[in-house]
């Protein structure tokens, strides 16, 4: 990770494209010294991705940090309280060294290139970051990376079955949001398909919820009403409310019957 | 998040010594409140010790001692895995309710029993560690007492502190009459009976309980009892689910079969949540009701009773009314089994 305060100094191509982007504010930032982290949002916020993409010397400034955070070239050193974990993600075998403070879900991202899992709230809030640990489904963004020695950790990156490559088949979770449009924007989805794989284990298992009936009955695998998919995945929030149709491609895989798709219907 | 030292600790009592050592470490288990805490600076550790590794997650049938008969839940058990275990379905299914009324599926699977105890309140002034707050920051005053105080206590708050206790599980270990089981760094055990774990907040509202640093939760015991055939969980929220409660409600009842199959009340429990510092138990309204016949008048006036004592505070002056339905409703739904 770069030191946001290593080169508090604008460099004189950035002096240049921001003299280009927001002349008008070029002296006030020049005289406060303005560190490069501020720069970059100043550039964000004016609009630069835009504006950027347009002119090569921000398009050379705007690329420079994703290539220096790459996962080969990570520097131990400017790690706090670095704590040394293995673990096995989607299949395979992953040894690294992290910052204390690193959630799992940051590690995933930033570190493994796993970009699948969403920070959404990063308060254990909207299920954007659910991940399947040891067979369950949790929260990523509540999970220290340095408390995961040992585990196994699915992601959306590999809920789908088979090798990678022509044999791929999607889970039958995925092909059922596919089918029945079971997203709006999609950033919720890879939280929602995760948790609705490892709900449906559960569901398995007996496993109960706040809302079902006979809580004393024996563990017996339960069968789901559309309430019962509501409550169980209640931990994941989807801001454009496409939940109607995540129901109905989640009941149509617990079910193994044809749901009516939403949608379409009049 | 402030930076912290990492470790992994292997055995309870090593656990123990660890934290007991240095004042500002803390045990992570479930991380589920902790970790969120941390991101909001309002909890900030130097060191982690991570118990998670230690086992204590069985859950037993107790062969022996006072609480023979009833179970022990590990203290590192998972809500998911305590909620779903047989004997607790089986026996204690007002607690598996509760537990299933709060937080997510998500949530459960990594939150631990000891955990779920030890969480702390939501109260927003609380969290916004911009704002003043006695419990957060002793001394520098309460903002929720004349702020925005709609899901703050009617019961047992003081001029210092006005924040509720979050957990639903707590509030039916407090009907069950449950027993925190807890292990200091010179190997000694002991009990906390659930009433007395979670304090008021008087003029010290940065103690939520009465657990000394360097205590490990090993485990919590449940009496035995038999109110497994008439008991049940009421939450009522802002939505449907995922959500604190307003005002949540653990009913359980024991009909007296002596006198033939009569209707009288033979025992009773009654504990709220989301009404004050602590699981509050409703003892005004179970003493009106032991001996009576189960009515709903006599569920009403042990109700009224009850909520007669709540000093409601400018938002929150509905939870009042609310309460006693809330205590109506559970009542009758415990005596009718669980069902409407």
């Amino acid at each position: 990770m770069i030191d946001e305060n290593e080169s508090p100094e604008l460099t004189e191509d950035e002096k240049r494209l921001f003299a280009d982007l927001m002349p008008e504010d070029l002296n006030e930032i020049l005289d406060t010294g303005v560190n490069r982290r501020h720069f970059l949002k100043l550039i964000t916020m004016a609009g630069g991705g835009v504006l950027a993409a347009q002119s090569a010397v921000a398009e050379q400034l705007m690329t420079r940090p994703f290539a220096e955070t790459g996962t080969a070239e990570f520097a131990p050193d400017s790690l706090d309280n670095g704590v040394s974990v293995s673990f096995k993600v989607n299949g395979t075998a992953r040894k690294l060294t992290v910052d204390s403070r690193m959630t799992l879900l940051d590690t995933l991202r930033e570190r493994l290139d796993l970009t699948g899992s969403k920070k959404g709230c990063d308060h254990g809030q909207c299920g954007a970051c659910t991940v399947i640990v040891n067979g369950q489904r949790i929260l990523s963004c509540l999970t220290l990376a340095a408390s995961c020695e040992g585990k196994t950790v699915q992601t959306i990156e590999g809920i789908a079955q088979g090798s990678t490559g022509a044999t791929t088949r999607l889970h039958p979770v995925q092909e059922a949001f596919l089918k029945h449009d079971g997203f709006q924007c999609g950033f919720c989805t890879p939280g929602q398909i995760c948790s609705a794989v490892a709900m449906l284990d559960e569901a398995k298992k007996g496993h109960l919820s706040y809302v079902s009936e006979n809580v004393r009955q024996p563990a017996a695998p339960a069968k789901l009403s559309n309430e019962e998919i509501r409550e169980r995945m209640s931990g994941n929030i989807c801001r454009c409310g496409a939940y109607p149709n995540i129901v109905a491609a989640i009941q149509e895989v617990h079910s193994g019957k044809p749901v009516e798709q939403i949608f379409r219907s009049v | 998040m402030r930076p912290f030292t990492y470790s992994r600790a292997k055995d309870p009592s090593s656990a123990i010594k660890m934290l007991a050592q240095n004042p500002n470490a803390k045990f992570l288990a479930g991380g589920t409140n902790l970790l969120d805490l941390m991101k909001e600076d309002v909890e900030r550790p130097d060191a982690l010790i991570d118990i998670s590794e230690l086992g204590l997650s069985d859950i037993n049938l107790i062969s022996a001692g006072t609480n023979q008969g009833g179970i022990s839940l590990g203290g590192l058990s998972k809500n998911t895995a305590t909620a779903n275990h047989p004997l607790v379905r089986q026996n204690y299914p007002l607690l598996t309710q509760a537990i299933l009324a709060g937080a997510s599926g998500q949530l459960r699977n990594m939150a631990t029993n000891g955990g779920n105890l030890l969480q702390r309140t939501r109260c927003p002034y609380f969290y916004e560690v911009a704002m003043p707050c006695n419990k957060r920051e002793p001394g520098t005053g309460c903002g929720a007492k004349e702020g925005i105080n709609r899901m703050h206590a009617i019961f047992g708050w003081s001029e210092q502190c006005v924040a509720v206790y979050p957990s639903d599980m707590a509030i039916a270990l407090a009907a069950l009459d449950a027993v925190v089981k807890v292990r200091s760094a010179s190997g000694q055990e002991r009990s906390i009976s659930m009433a007395d774990f979670h304090r008021l907040p008087g003029d010290q509202p940065e103690k939520d309980t009465n657990l000394a640093h360097g205590e490990l939760i090993t485990a919590i015991e449940l009496p035995k009892n038999r109110f497994a055939d008439k008991s049940y969980y009421l939450k009522v929220r802002d939505r449907a689910s995922y959500a604190f409660a307003l005002i949540s409600v653990a009913a359980a009842l024991e009909m007296d079969q002596a006198n033939g199959p009569g209707n009288r009340i033979k025992q009773v429990r009654i504990a709220m949540g989301g009404v004050a510092h602590k699981p509050w138990r409703a003892l005004k309204a179970e003493q009106m009701l032991v001996g009576k016949e189960a009515t709903e008048a006599n569920f009403n006036l042990a109700a009224s009773a009850e909520m007669a004592d709540a000093r409601p505070l400018e938002h929150n002056a509905f939870k009042v009314e609310l309460g006693k339905r809330s205590i109506v409703l559970a009542l009758k739904m415990a005596f009718n089994g669980g069902k409407a």
